[in-house]
């Protein structure tokens, strides 16, 4: 008896179930394992981000007021510098390379301060006494001496050179001499967040009203149709602002909750079809007969059936959101000032553009251009592997 | 087809109530008291209870929504409250130089995607085809701020050969001198998603039977794509054309904003950044009776292209 039930366990072969099948056509797509490596690697630099394990000091004013990238070099714009400046700049495109461990210096930033603006090439003006003719700032020499001291007590410390503002930044630094690559870094932890996360929300809303006019139909169907219709007259953006201009606040929950419930329309409208395919089907009567709840068939029933829907939509909205919120940003409706998020760091970039600072403006960028390109490419090869039907019609 | 219009004209005012209903509890409930946001912060109690009088906040909900109604109805929206402008005024006044930067690039923007498309899709395959479609994938995911930065950057401050912004008077000067740019940037844009999009509808026509038939009969190639395909793929592409029209309108509004385009989109921006709630209103509204209107023009537009479709 029990070798028989051996027997028949070993002849029957478990046929492999959708997800594992979608996963085996996903890994023979080239294009989208490598997407998906690339949107992997973001989403691991927004939580170690998030965690403050990488540019958690992005806000700190490591180089000079625009430090030119390290690529090009220190003496792009700096005139007559003497070598004195050690200049801490690590690798070029090596995140983090140059920060310096010690505390933060009180005194270190204070004597470039005056300067700032009128002469950003020279502000690492520790040591000259040479171009201190020039300075108007009566104190200029006595904060230099100051700082220098700093400076020496650092080095025998034993800690890296202190807050000697380097000359040159791995991708450049912004107007406060930010590190251009730590914020982009910290503002990808924003936009890649917001943008999940709204696409969670919305997606959410869809699934549910969609799943309730699908399945109810009648008059709730009727209702959620008006719902949407209403909700589908007024042009996407317009929405936004409309609701971002009520709100009155800025917050990053602010704009999740603008992206979410607003956006839920294009969800509910395919899962509502998902729906009114299903509930006629077999499976569908069959759980009726054993008395499955209305709740229970339409979530533990049939959702499992659309949910590759749900993971196709989920992904295209994170990519129309994370372009929403870079510009909502930059217009000043979307994170609050003391957030950095792609939009606004292209709402600085603008400015610096025109002085000739194209850095901030190419990392930002960069950074979204990768990975939007990646997310696209990703939620194709995601839908051709769930629904192989669908194959080569992307676009739509 | 009278039948059809009428009917469809009288299932529009659900939707339309929806939406006076859906921006009324958005300014008047969730946004908290308008008396307070048009005080602002210097102001008493007696000063807020005279604004809430005016306003009409006082009264009680429904007697409100009259009013609203009352205001969608007869296009009399008051006055802006930052500009003190009349509200129909403005956009009246704003709608010109919309339409001036957004005819053109929609006609330009149309004619060259369905070209290139119909190109695109008759080499299926090939690697223009595939180069093609990289390009729009990476084009599209750049932002349409970093576009307009660099455009205006390159092209108007530095190389001067366009106006870095602004807008003139005469309707020639501005079409050709100060919207140049925006259309010329409107067209990168958005050639990008169309291009792509219109291609899969040229490719779900270009496999049908009807193709193969007209090329054993002998007709040109020219003929069987311009012809028997594009008139198929007409219906899809009038739809995202259709549907995307009052979108489009305000969607030109970072272009206006950074060009100084005294256009609707920018009028939106300037009217969220100052709280004037009137003029969100008025245009939110607006905008959405104009989506609602031409949707129905889509579906009669359908039964222009298509005889085979039932209006019903």
């Amino acid at each position: 008896m029990i070798a028989a039930t051996k027997v028949i366990a070993v002849a029957h072969t478990v046929s492999p179930g959708l997800w594992a099948l979608a996963w085996t056509r996903l890994k023979s797509d080239h294009v989208g394992m490598v997407s998906l490596a690339i949107v992997a690697a973001f989403i691991v630099m927004m939580v170690l981000s998030a965690l403050g394990l990488i540019a958690g000091d992005w806000a700190k004013e490591t180089g000079i007021n625009y430090a030119p990238p390290s690529f090009l070099g220190d003496d792009i714009e700096a005139g007559a510098r003497t070598g004195a400046v050690t200049s801490p700049a690590g690798t070029p495109g090596e995140p983090g390379s140059e920060t310096r461990p010690g505390g933060v210096d009180p005194l270190a930033d204070a004597p470039a301060e005056p300067k700032e603006g009128a002469k950003p090439a020279e502000a690492p003006a520790t040591e000259t006494n040479g171009d201190g003719g020039k300075s108007v700032d009566p104190l200029a020499d006595v904060m230099a001496d100051i700082k220098a001291g700093a400076a020496r007590e650092a080095a025998k410390g034993g800690a890296v050179p202190a807050e000697v503002r380097a000359a040159t930044l791995p991708f450049g630094g912004d107007k406060w001499g930010r590190d251009v690559l730590k914020k982009t870094i910290k503002g990808s932890q924003t936009s890649i967040f917001v943008g999940l996360a709204a696409a969670a929300v919305a997606v959410f809303l869809g699934t549910v009203f969609g799943a309730l006019a699908g399945y109810y139909g009648r008059w709730v169907d009727d209702f959620f149709n008006w719902f949407y219709s209403v909700f589908n007259s007024i042009p996407y953006l317009l929405l936004i602002l409309a609701v971002a201009a009520v709100l009155q606040q800025k917050g990053v929950l602010t704009i999740i909750l603008i992206l979410g419930l607003t956006g839920w329309t294009g969800t509910f409208r395919l899962i509502r079809g998902e729906y009114l395919k299903h509930k006629a089907r077999e499976y569908v009567q069959a759980a009726d007969a054993i008395g499955a709840s209305h709740l229970r068939r339409m979530f533990v029933h049939i959702f499992p059936n659309v949910s590759h829907v749900v993971l196709v939509q989920l992904s295209i909205y994170a990519v129309g959101f994370i372009k929403a919120e870079v510009i909502l940003s930059f217009l000043g409706f979307g994170v609050p000032v003391d957030v950095v998020s792609w939009g606004s760091m292209l709402n600085e970039a603008q400015n610096e553009l025109i002085l000739g600072k194209w850095w901030q403006l190419a990392a930002a960028t960069t950074a979204m251009a990768l990975l939007v390109t990646a997310f696209s490419l990703f939620t194709d090869a995601l839908r051709d592997a769930l629904d192989p039907k669908l194959k080569g019609r992307s676009g739509a | 087809m009278r039948a059809y219009i009428i009917r469809r004209l009288w299932q529009m005012i659900p939707t339309m109530l929806g939406v006076i209903l859906l921006v009324f509890i958005l300014f008047n409930w969730i946004g908290g008291d308008p008396a307070y946001v048009l005080a602002g912060k210097i102001s008493n109690q007696e000063q807020i209870d005279n604004i809430r009088r005016q306003l009409g906040v006082d009264q009680p909900a429904w007697v409100q929504l009259w009013i609203f109604i009352k205001q969608v109805l007869t296009g009399d929206f008051g006055a802006s409250w930052s500009t003190n402008e009349k509200v129909g005024q403005i956009l009246a006044t704003r709608l010109g130089p919309s339409l001036t930067v957004l005819v053109p690039l929609l006609v330009i923007e149309t004619l060259t995607a369905i070209g290139l498309a119909l190109a695109v899709a008759y080499v299926r395959g090939a690697l223009t085809d595939r180069a093609v479609m990289i390009l729009c994938t990476v084009g599209l995911s750049i932002s349409i701020l970093v576009y307009i930065i660099v455009f205006q950057y390159f092209f108007a401050y530095k190389l001067g050969w366009f106006p870095v912004q602004g807008w003139g008077n005469g309707f020639l000067e501005n079409l050709f001198v100060y919207a140049s740019l925006p259309i010329l940037i409107g067209l990168v844009v958005s050639i990008a998603p169309n291009l792509r999009l219109y291609r899969t509808f040229f490719l779900d026509e270009i496999n049908q039977d009807y193709v193969r038939t007209a090329r054993a009969k002998g007709l040109s190639e020219n003929r069987i794509m311009w012809i028997h395909v594009l008139r198929n793929a007409s219906i899809p592409i009038i739809t995202h054309l259709m549907a995307g029209l009052p979108a489009l309108l305000l969607g030109q509004f970072l272009i206006e904003r950074f060009f100084s385009i005294p256009g609707i989109g920018r009028e939106v921006i300037l009217a969220v950044e100052r709280s004037d709630f009137p003029v969100i209103k008025a245009i939110t509204v607006y905008v959405a009776f104009a989506t609602i209107a031409t949707n129905l023009l889509a579906d009669l537009m359908y039964k222009a292209v298509d005889p085979r479709v039932q209006l019903k």
